[in-house]
């Protein structure tokens, strides 16, 4: 069955969580399997086969030398690359060095910080190479990162939404809880794609899928101040695990006190 | 690579593991057949997660270092949440805990499934993944998925998905569940009690290399229950301790050769052992007749120190964390609230929870705002990452007749035997064996 397409997962700075989404298919996984070679996903199998590949799917942000060399021989292997989740699309958390100086995290951390290989940022994958696609979340959802691997292996563009998560709650029948109960909520920027998990779960989204399409932040961040929200707590809310997407950067920089 | 049986130096190295959590490599010297050198190198990029959880809100903590690791996010979530009460002089207790431990159970079931089916077994059945594994063996490979879906299933409700949920926080919860939807896990949890209790006699047919070690566990205890969110810090050597002292019993050394720390033990710098071996050994009087009947007729004497064995150990874990899923279950009483009112106030919070791979160490200093000041984490992998090589350093000498490529396989299942998380512990690994 050497016709089958070639299925390559990549990691970089991450948590392992977004590629564990594709084991976490439990239903589906052995039948993706009769349909792809799995040809090099090593926190699945020990099996890896050469490239080229004909999708890459990427985890993880860029954080060290040989990380940005090695980004580029994985855009040379592969005919499409996908990124998969906060991390790749938008730095992950850790790009919360991005706004200090990383030799003070590192001395918070290691005893002997010259032993540590690390760039000063943590950027997104797009920085270095040509993304196909980023499929946004942190984690991302199952069944998107289905539809995204169905879609490229045919050749045709991914259903997935770039509405807010204000779309999903609607559909779901969650009442606005920001509305409803004056909670704080990323919803209206945040791109859709979790099925709008929080409200539902009586908690305000806190933008872990980054940025919708055209996001109005500032307005949003105004309605925030309305409900009593403290510039310092508004800067960290769009200064999470998307704060190196220029729209949720932007917001940030506009509140609260730098070095918080 | 050189003749096996020869003299000379051979080096055996794997430069990037398979089916660990995230980057790591081994590396194994070998010189006139005598193992002079072994690392376990960790080179998974640092990402820091002390230093950013400074300036951020104590009520943060739990989804920000859920991000340290995908496989045991809830487990991150209550070493920082038990911490954060801890700090504030709250204690969390009736149904919420009741939920809480529910919660854990399903990434106990979810996270050691993954381990058992689709991450260790392969290694004892010669394949290369769980994927090549289910043509021949498809009913082993199935139940994994339904026992995995199954502990999904139980995180989802109570966190609202898989991977880093979102319901947990300080003080309980954002939303509890009714009566009703629990009781909808019911069924689902009869049929994977029965799935759990085959994978604990399947696990018993593989084959095991005799490696029995004498180690040193260090696991939790607590006063009736099999430990998941509270205990004293206890080994089998003597350690019994309150989870603030753990500072003045354990150290992380920095190594130059990887990015995860090394945790030992104080004064000796010795390693110590933690996760389910450790927890299973200094715990099996707290787990059910049924349970322990189920580990004895699998092989398990009240104590397994047979790291390759820890497959079977892992299942038994399984079986209980499905028993008692369902034991909370049965006996939920919504509690009047869904989470109690945790107000900050400058100090210094400790806890340490069972993670799926073993004890997981929180520290945090918050001010009278509820900003963190201080964080220290250290995770199982980092305990263990010392004990590891110590089990390369004394299994590679029983087979340093068999060829390189030999001692590559069942090294890689000797460091698999741990379930690494390398995720985790780059606040981890690679294989090289060098024969020179």
């Amino acid at each position: 069955m050497t016709d089958k397409p070639k299925l390559a997962v990549w990691k970089f700075a991450s948590c392992d969580g977004c590629q564990l989404s594709l084991l976490d298919c439990e239903d589906e996984l052995l039948a993706v399997a009769d349909h792809i070679t799995i040809a090099n996903f090593p926190e699945a199998s020990r099996a890896v086969l050469d490239g080229p590949y004909d999708l890459s799917l990427v985890e993880g942000s860029i954080t060290t030398p040989h990380d940005r060399d090695r980004i580029q021989e994985v855009r040379r292997q592969s005919k499409f690359l996908v990124t998969i989740g906060a991390c790749a699309t938008a730095g992950g958390i850790q790009a919360l060095r991005n706004f200090t100086d990383v030799r003070e995290f590192m001395d918070i951390v290691y005893a002997s910080p010259e032993y540590i290989s690390t760039l000063d940022t943590s950027t997104p994958i797009s920085a270095h190479v040509n993304v196909d696609f980023e499929l946004r979340g942190c984690p991302i959802n199952k069944n998107q990162l289905l539809e995204v691997i169905n879609a490229f292996l045919n050749e045709r563009k991914p259903n997935v939404s770039p509405n807010s998560v204000c779309i999903e709650c609607k559909k779901r029948g969650t009442v606005c809880i920001m509305v409803a109960h004056g909670t704080h909520c990323m919803g209206p920027v945040t791109q859709a794609g979790c099925g709008a998990i929080c409200p539902a779960y009586n908690r305000g989204c806190y933008g872990c899928y980054g940025p919708m399409e055209t996001p109005n932040t500032s307005s949003l961040a105004a309605w925030m101040h309305d409900l009593g929200v403290s510039a310092d707590e508004l800067r960290r809310m769009f200064r999470t695990y998307n704060s190196e997407a220029p729209e949720f950067r932007h917001e940030g920089d506009r509140h609260g006190r730098e070095n918080i | 690579m050189s003749d096996p049986h020869g003299g000379g130096t051979r080096t055996i190295k794997v430069d990037y593991l398979a089916r660990v959590e995230g980057e790591g490599a081994m590396y194994i010297k070998v010189r006139d057949n005598v193992l002079e050198d072994v690392k376990l190198k960790i080179f998974e990029p640092p990402r820091f997660f002390e230093g950013l959880l400074r300036g951020r809100d104590f009520t943060e903590a739990p989804d920000i270092t859920a991000r340290i690791c995908g496989i045991c996010p809830i487990a991150y979530q209550m070493s920082a949440i038990h911490a954060m009460e801890n700090a504030c002089g709250v204690r969390v207790d009736g149904a919420l805990r009741e939920l809480r431990r529910l919660f854990y159970c399903g990434e106990w079931i979810s996270s050691h499934t993954l381990h058992i089916h689709m991450l260790h077994a392969p290694d004892f059945l010669g394949y290369p993944s769980a994927v090549e594994m289910a043509k021949d063996h498809p009913e082993a490979v199935e139940r994994g998925l339904a026992l995995k879906k199954t502990g999904n299933d139980i995180v989802s409700l109570m966190g609202g998905r898989e991977i880093h949920p979102v319901n947990a926080r300080v003080g309980g919860f954002y939303r509890v569940p009714a009566r009703s939807e629990l009781s909808a896990l019911r069924e689902e949890l009869l049929h994977a009690r029965e799935l759990a209790l085959e994978t604990v006699k399947w696990t018993a047919t593989l084959d095991f290399p005799e490696f029995n070690q004498d180690y040193t566990f260090v696991a939790l205890r607590h006063e009736d229950e099999y430990p998941m969110n509270e205990g004293r810090v206890v080994s089998n050597k003597g350690l019994d301790i309150d989870v603030s002292d753990y500072d003045d019993h354990f150290e992380e050394q920095h190594v130059d050769y990887t990015n995860a720390l090394h945790c030992v033990m104080k004064p000796d710098g010795n390693c110590y052992h933690v996760g389910p071996m450790a927890r299973y050994a200094l715990n099996f009087d707290r787990l059910p007749d049924e349970i322990r009947n189920a580990a004895k007729a699998a092989g398990l004497g009240p104590v397994c120190t047979n790291p390759f064995q820890s497959i079977t150990v892992r299942a038994v874990e399984v079986l209980y964390a499905v028993t008692e899923a369902l034991r909370i279950v049965d006996d939920y009483d919504p509690p009047q609230q869904s989470a109690i009112d945790v107000r900050p106030k400058a100090a210094t919070g400790f806890a340490a929870t069972e993670a799926p791979r073993g004890l997981l160490y929180h520290r945090y200093t918050i001010d009278d705002d509820g900003v963190i000041k201080d964080a220290n984490i250290v995770p199982p992998t980092s305990q263990n990452q010392k004990m590891i090589e110590d089990d390369l350093r004394r299994f590679v000498p029983t087979c340093l007749d068999k060829a390189d490529d030999e001692i590559q396989y069942v090294s890689e299942q000797a460091i698999r035997n741990y379930d690494p998380c390398i995720s985790c512990a780059t606040h981890f690994l690679k294989l090289e064996v060098d024969r020179g």
